[in-house]
């Protein structure tokens, strides 16, 4: 059973046709990679399962929502999609626990008290226990992007969108976040990933998709990636690594 | 009695504006020339120079130009000085704007790189040298949008003018709402003068901040 | 001519209760003028090009025109259509009006100042964009433009002056009264411009102590403004 489905999408920036024609699903409790060169269409895809983009034509469905229609309510699909970014984004004025608290408090109405027992729940689950009323500068990189993972988290998402959630960071920051997303991995969750961490995408990932030009170029398990049928697949991960 | 708006006193009005206009001229040289003092006083070696002058620009910037105007209009006669109109509003408007312009010239001349002012050492010009022939002109490229975007301040200020009697833009229509007494007409039809006064002024000011703003980004790539 | 305090000492009370008053329209006006500002902001980035346009047009007759003649508009405007009002009142929706322009330019600055990440992260918690405003634009984007801010509401004090040309009995109005009373009148406005310079560097540390308060991460880093 499908919970993110992309039928024939096609999305251009002005005169720049970024997509042409994406088609890829998703099944529920399934980890995607989404790999390819920069400029390959990968980051574009992901946002447009978030509706951080409009797409132009084709269609895109989540969780039941079809995502290209107008009238959507963007708050339903957002509370069944959570979102992590390569820069973090935590809000720089709140602490880690107001961080996390935000969305299930605002949007989800949970009252503060109950609001709270999540925070501490997700920041265990990412290691940062002790971090509850820290600011976001006084973290590293990585202890940052393991709290944005543990806000997304707190919103008890069905699907998972990570975009190049360890470009920033140093390898050794790297590797903490990464066991993160694989803990994540293992109870079940319904991940899709852009990474150019080839090595872990093997080791977690129970589906490739690489995109070249706008287009899914290949796909399949991650064996793929030990043995490309294509060229171009062939080129990336050799230079990838 | 005459009841109506009529051409005359339209006429009358766009002679306030241009009073407003000279008024403003003369706001901005003798205000350019007090605020380059202030500018050099704020950057002056001497502490007691530096002191003095930024006590007087704490002192303008702290006061509201109105009571500027009643210092000098109603303040100076009784110190002994005759004084008209327009010289006191001249002179409130010189302080007022010496003050501020001189913080945003001392604020474009610090922002010019300290690696200028070393080179410029290292060519073994003089202070004066290298102040004129170095740095000045940096700073004028940095000062002008925010000192065009002050004039606008200028423009509008004068209307205070108005309460020392001097007949500019505002107090031209006071006294036209005397003879015929209709009050929100005549204000509106100021308003809109001072508009066209100002929002040209605006405009250029918000054209050279954003060439400025592009400039100011490849001067940053130079010097790094 | 020797200069003689005395006389307007011997007022000095007119002079506190003038004052009095430019403090509590100050306050009042930065709120309602904060409150105006921020919205007219909101208004000018929005999509909705009607809101978008309106608040656009405000801003720009505000900020060409000035105040002295704004004031005469509102006093004269409002009670042609026959709403008698005190003179406070009327200077304190002129100041507001007044105001509201010039921080609705400084408050579009900080929120366009924003980075993009942050409202796409709002975003994609499913935040409304009123609370993206709200809990996660506002504070950033006041802390960023604070000085301006601050300068601004100290600038709108010194506007109150404006408001003894409706007989508004503030600390200029008070002035006024006293040099006619006593025909000294460069002592007496000597004095109030010194009572104003006090008052601006009042301003100057409330402000301080305000940002200390609302921008815990200020108060920590113990960063000065």
């Amino acid at each position: 059973m499908s919970i993110v489905v992309l039928d024939n999408v096609k999305k251009s920036f002005g005169a720049v046709k970024v997509l042409h024609g994406v088609s890829f699903s998703v099944a529920k409790g399934q980890v995607m990679a989404l790999i390819g060169a920069s400029g390959s269409g990968k980051s574009t895809a992901l946002r447009c399962i978030d509706r951080l983009e409009q797409i132009d034509s084709g269609r895109i469905e989540v969780c039941g929502h079809q995502v290209a229609d107008p009238g959507l309510d963007l708050r339903k699909l957002r509370l069944d999609v959570g979102m992590v970014f390569q820069s973090y984004n935590l809000f720089p004025h709140l602490t880690i626990e107001q961080n996390i608290m935000l969305g299930p408090v605002s949007v989800k109405r949970i009252p503060r008290p109950e609001a709270k027992g999540i925070a501490a729940e997700v920041l265990a689950k990412v290691g940062l226990a002790d971090k509850v009323t820290a600011y976001p500068e006084q973290l590293s990189g990585g202890q940052q992007q393991r709290a944005a993972i543990a806000r997304s988290l707190a919103m008890q998402p069905k699907v998972m969108l990570f975009d190049e959630v360890t470009s920033a960071l140093d390898p050794k920051l790297t590797g903490e976040v990464l066991r993160v997303i694989e803990e994540l991995a293992r109870t079940g969750m319904t991940m899709i990933m852009v990474t150019h961490e080839m090595n872990f995408a093997r080791r977690i990932a129970d589906k490739i998709v690489f995109m070249h030009e706008g287009k899914v170029h290949e796909q399949g398990g991650p064996e793929i990636l030990t043995a490309p049928a294509t060229p171009e697949l062939r080129d990336f991960v050799s230079n990838e690594l | 009695m005459d009841t109506a708006l009529n051409p005359n006193h339209i006429r009358f009005l766009l002679d306030g504006a241009l009073w407003t206009l000279v008024l403003s001229l003369m706001a901005f040289v003798g205000g350019g020339l007090g605020g380059f003092a202030v500018a050099m006083g704020r950057i002056a070696p001497s502490r007691i120079i530096r002191i003095v002058v930024t006590g007087y620009v704490q002192l303008v910037q702290g006061t509201p130009l109105l009571v500027i105007m009643f210092v000098t209009y109603f303040g100076l006669p009784t110190l002994g000085f005759s004084i008209s109109p327009m010289f006191a509003a001249g002179l409130s408007m010189t302080i007022y704007v010496s003050a501020y312009l001189g913080e945003i010239w001392r604020g474009a001349i610090e922002s010019v790189p300290r690696a200028q002012w070393e080179a410029a050492e290292c060519l073994a010009m003089s202070r004066a040298q290298r102040m004129f022939k170095v740095i000045l002109p940096q700073a004028i490229r940095i000062a002008t949008p925010p000192t065009v975007g002050f004039s606008v301040q200028i423009i509008k200020n004068t209307s205070l003018a108005s309460v020392v009697g001097f007949v500019e833009l505002t107090r031209a229509g006071q006294l036209v709402n005397n003879s015929i007494f209709e009050p929100f007409t005549i204000y509106l039809i100021v308003a809109g003068l001072y508009f066209c006064l100002c929002f040209p002024v605006s405009l250029l000011s918000r054209r050279l901040e954003r060439t400025g703003s592009a400039r100011a980004r490849n001067l940053e790539a130079l010097s790094a | 001519m020797i200069l003689d305090f005395t006389p307007i000492l011997a007022r000095w009370q007119m002079l506190m209760d003038g004052a009095w008053l430019t403090i509590q329209l100050a306050v009042a006006t930065t709120l309602t003028g904060f409150l105006l500002g921020t919205l007219c902001a909101v208004a000018r980035r929005s999509q909705f090009r009607l809101a978008a346009a309106v608040a656009g047009t405000y801003v720009e007759a505000i900020r060409n025109t000035p105040f002295l003649v704004q004031i005469f508009l509102v006093y004269f405007g409002l009670s042609s259509l026959g709403l008698s009002l005190s003179a406070v009142t009327v200077a304190i929706i002129a100041l507001t009006i007044n105001v509201g322009a010039y921080t609705a330019e400084i408050m579009r600055a900080g929120f366009d100042s924003i980075h993009k990440g942050q409202w796409e992260a709002a975003e994609t918690l499913g935040l409304s964009k009123v609370q993206q405003y709200w809990h996660v634009a506002l504070r950033p984007a006041m802390e960023r433009v604070y000085p301006s801010l601050s300068s601004q509401f100290i600038l709108l004090m010194l506007a109150s002056s404006v408001t003894s040309q409706i007989s508004t009995e503030e600390l200029t109005a008070a002035a006024n009264f006293i040099q006619s009373a006593t025909y000294r009148p460069f002592e007496t406005y000597l004095v109030i411009a010194l009572i104003y310079v006090a008052l601006s560097l009042a301003m100057r540390v409330v402000f301080w102590a305000i940002s200390m308060v609302i921008f815990p991460r200020r108060r920590r880093l113990g960063t000065n403004l």
